[in-house]
């Protein structure tokens, strides 16, 4: 149950974002503009990798597997692929430039201090572009955000993974702005 | 210097939307609507809570420039911010603003980390649902301004009189920066 009486049993931060309609739509125009925008030399399939793989950090399970789910729908992998991202991006195909971004999400992920300039020139040499490192740092905090946000207020999550990976063609083809909270 | 070109010499998260104004947008609606909104807490409380992430956070541009609007809209009573960057048990504030702030803090490190008996403390002292949402969006959103304005090595002025000139202008309200000035 919900630390705070959220009015409806929906899970995850659905919950709270129908608690609280007037927070929740700049928090839906940032995840749009950031993840789903199609002016992005990222994909969207690497930007929701991003997402997932700072909610795996985070341990927030409702995140990393919403976002695990639709970056699996875009890229057309697998779970286990997926998977082996959030264990060790180190150790996967990705391409150089997506783990070098990895490796600054991750530390965005502890600390935007922990960020340092070699992490920034080795993403670069990979031939990441300023935009690209702006988003990666903006997509990781942002998930040190919704993370946070989810669990500070203990909604609750469907446990069944394959819910998650059902749902993502919906929810890609909504998006984060023209959709149905209770849906 | 910043980690990627942004503007020269404009200070912190502004350098940041205005290099990328698209996802500045709704950083500063947010930042609207969450600090100065409709709210059972006074702008001048989410201001504090907003300051106090910021220090836990060791993020020097947002603490100084939060902290700054938070002494603007407490007026008479502005000790009150630099007691609670100081110590929140002996700042002279309500039992209720100490519970949500250990909530607070306890986002700061992680979502999970807040028990129902955080939330209980803070129900005791007379905090409502939606005074606790708050503060725990607050702590949210502040965990990833800090890490935004960090992560990407933005401009962090020394100055304290810097400070006091942005947090004038904070307590009127939050608008994305058109141009550089």
């Amino acid at each position: 149950m919900a630390h705070i009486d959220l009015g409806n049993d929906l899970p995850g931060i659905r919950g709270p974002m129908a608690f609280r309609p007037e927070t929740a739509k700049p928090l839906n125009e940032l995840a749009e503009i950031l993840l789903r925008d199609d002016d992005n030399t990222l994909s969207r399939g690497e930007r929701e990798l991003i997402g997932a793989y700072v909610s795996s950090l985070n341990d927030c399970f409702f995140c990393q597997n919403v976002h695990g789910g639709l970056a699996q729908y875009y890229m057309q992998c697998d779970m286990p692929f997926i998977d082996a991202i959030k264990r060790d991006p180190m150790a996967t195909s990705l391409s150089g430039k997506m783990k070098a971004l990895l490796v600054i999400a991750g530390k965005v992920q502890a600390s935007g201090k922990a960020v340092t300039a070699a992490d920034v020139a080795a993403a670069r040499e990979q031939g990441a572009t300023d935009r690209e490192i702006h988003d990666a740092v903006l997509i990781a905090a942002a998930f040190c955000m919704f993370n946070r946000y989810v669990d500070g207020l203990g909604t609750w999550a469907p446990q069944d993974r394959q819910y998650y990976v059902n749902r993502a063609p919906q929810r890609a083809a909504e998006g984060y702005i023209d959709f149905d909270l209770y849906k | 210097m910043a980690h990627i070109n942004v503007p020269e010499g404009v200070p912190g998260i502004r350098s940041l939307v205005l290099f990328r104004p698209e996802t500045g947008k709704p950083l500063y609606d947010l930042a609207q609507v969450l600090l100065r909104g409709e709210s059972p807490l006074s702008p001048a409380e989410r201001e504090l809570i907003a300051a106090y992430v910021s220090s836990r956070n060791h993020c020097g541009f947002c603490m100084n420039s939060h902290a700054a609007a938070a002494r603007c809209l407490y007026e008479d009573e502005k000790g009150v911010v630099d007691a609670i960057l100081t110590s929140v048990d002996t700042a002279p504030v309500s039992e209720k603003l100490k519970a949500l702030l250990a909530i607070a803090g306890k986002v700061q490190v992680s979502g999970k980390s807040v028990t129902p008996a955080d939330v209980a403390a803070a129900r005791e002292q007379g905090a409502d649902d939606r005074e606790i949402h708050d503060t725990v969006l607050i702590a949210a959103a502040f965990s990833m301004f800090n890490r935004y304005v960090d992560g990407l090595a933005s401009w962090t002025p020394e100055d304290p009189a810097v400070y006091e000139e942005m947090g004038r202008r904070m307590a009127k309200g939050y608008v994305l920066p058109q141009t550089n000035q």
